[in-house]
């Protein structure tokens, strides 16, 4: 039985170490990007950035003052067990969201969409999201905070099986054509893409691409994994920099998660997780253990399996 | 070549800003305000008193939303503070700017040239804009202070006006000059040359949407 309190105590500390701290595959990948940069405005924000995570890390404040809007995935192992059940989970991670947007501070992004209430806390209606996924064995949970910013650089678009991959790399270059300008999708970015599922599933893949993978990951498919390469690649040709300013770095890495759609159609998503990359892991044990870290590891194997059970004694034997 | 910096009061002389030139660094020092949307309507629609003297108190007008709180006792936290998108507030700016003085506004992603040149350079002001998007922590260091917060009961936190005490807050990048250029249109240009190039082997979505077409009386397929 995971103890409750323990589970609110580490959903507080994720919640700050999420506003503060740089992934570090996010900052190794921005290195990379500033070591190659040569525009003179691009390259002068590059560096501000960087000195930027440094200056939060030092002071322990928020890395941007737009701190998103906090969510949370969580993750159980097939034993996992939380004392009060799931209920409880749901409060103890509202009031971590709640807790923390007061002590760090984070801005209360949060408000009703159309009285445009605000609780000043991030806490509302469907707020914060809390998704869940499971995992075949284990007796742990996993939380896993986003903080998403950015009202930029996500869309989404039927397309169909004769749009093929040129329609896909068309309506990829659109998006950060149409975000990139003027840098609103604050690039370079982890982009997303959502290919496939229902539409509501189609966006929730691609927006899990882009915040639930890390940087240098590759899909399991060895033809995405290539795609996830190329479309790196094509991002970064098109000559915009951060900002928007002329530069070659807009696609820090791009990310692809495929589900199954409609045989007619090829729904398509793309999302843009913004120069503050912020997330933060945290699996909790029974017996009180807990290890931080900040790769989500979401997409396991039984995350994409695509048969009928699962047998993963079977798979490990082949 | 490296960008030029600046320091730069936030009651600048008409000179001062004469001299500013696009793509300069801008560190500030001095009061600066923050308004969006929800000051803008409030104080131009529903015609409430601004609670400041504008422009002897601040000449400069921060689209932000701090991530800040109140403290019980009444004193202020301000950890980091980023801007948000300007191009939404074009609406009530040029009555913004006769009414307040305001002469630099400072948001992200700068304004068109069209609204530089017919309100901006008329009003003697220009656009700065801040870097990133994302140096929330840089700029949180150059808060000495957190001198007021106005409306935030009406507002809301997020809303509300923070007035800010600033000492080499920055980096700020200069986004319009007193031509009515605009920075980021600069850039643009220079990018539009490659688009041919990117989309080569690319065609139209089989399914179109409207606003690919204006004509409402088309069909999409």
């Amino acid at each position: 039985m995971i103890p409750i309190d323990l589970i609110q105590k580490t959903a507080e500390a994720l919640m700050d170490k999420a506003a503060i701290e740089i992934p570090e595959d996010y900052l190794d990948g921005l290195k990379k990007a500033a070591e190659t940069e040569n525009g003179d405005l691009s390259s002068f924000v590059l560096k501000a950035m960087l000195d930027n995570y440094e200056a939060a890390k030092e002071d322990r404040r928020a890395m941007c003052g737009d701190t998103g809007v906090p969510r949370w995935f969580v993750k159980l192992g097939n034993d996992a067990r939380v004392e009060g059940g799931m209920c409880a989970l749901e409060t103890a991670l509202r009031r971590a969201t709640a807790i923390s947007t007061n002590s760090v501070p984070l801005r209360p992004n949060r408000v009703h969409p159309l009285w445009r209430t605000d609780h000043n806390n991030n806490v509302g209606i469907g707020a914060p999201e809390i998704e869940y996924g499971f995992e075949p064995e284990g007796e742990w949970i996993d939380l896993i905070t986003v903080h998403k910013g950015g009202l930029f650089g996500t869309d989404y678009r039927m397309l169909f099986p004769s749009d093929g991959i040129q329609g896909i790399k068309r309506f990829y270059l659109d998006s950060l054509m149409a975000f990139g300008k003027r840098g609103l999708a604050c690039q370079p970015a982890i982009i997303g893409i959502g290919l496939g599922g229902s539409k509501d599933i189609c966006m929730t893949l691609g927006k899990r691409a882009s915040v639930l993978r890390t940087v240098g990951s590759r899909n399991s498919d060895p033809r995405i994994a290539e795609m996830e390469e190329e479309f790196k690649e094509l991002g970064n040709s098109i000559g915009m920099g951060a900002m928007g300013f002329v530069g070659k770095n807009m696609v820090i890495d791009c990310n692809i998660e495929v589900g199954y759609c409609h045989t007619g159609g090829m729904p398509m998503s793309v999302h843009a997780f913004c120069l503050s990359s912020r997330r933060a892991v945290a699996r909790i044990y029974p017996d009180g253990r807990v290890e931080h870290r900040t790769d989500p590891d979401w997409f396991t194997p039984y995350q994409r399996r695509e048969t009928v059970d699962w047998e993963p004694i079977r798979e490990a034997a082949e | 070549m490296k960008p030029r910096e600046i320091r730069l009061s936030t009651t600048p002389t008409p000179e001062a800003i004469a001299e500013l030139r696009l793509g300069d660094i801008v560190y500030l020092d001095g009061l600066m305000y923050t308004a969006r949307e929800g000051v803008y309507m409030r104080a131009l629609e529903d015609k409430a008193n601004i609670p400041m003297e504008l422009p002897s108190e601040s000449a400069a007008n921060f689209h932000c939303s701090p991530a800040a709180r109140i403290n019980a006792d009444g004193s202020f936290d301000m950890g980091a503070v980023t801007a948000t998108a300007s191009f939404r507030f074009a609406k009530w700016l040029p009555e913004w700017m006769e009414k307040t003085g305001a002469k630099l506004i400072i948001g992200k992603g700068g304004m068109t040239s069209k609204d530089y040149k017919s309100y901006f350079v008329p009003n003697g002001a220009v656009y700065l804009s801040t870097v990133g998007y994302g140096t929330g922590a840089l700029l949180g260091r150059g808060v000495e202070n957190v001198e007021a917060v106005h409306w935030n009961e009406e507002l809301g936190l997020a809303q509300a006006i923070w007035v800010i005490k600033c000492n080499k807050m920055g980096p700020f990048i200069v986004a319009s000059d007193m031509n009515g250029d605009c920075l980021f249109e600069r850039e643009n240009a220079k990018i539009a040359q490659n688009i041919e190039r990117v989309y080569e082997g690319t065609k139209p979505a089989v399914l179109k949407r409207y606003g690919e077409s204006d004509d409402r009386s088309d069909e999409v397929i």
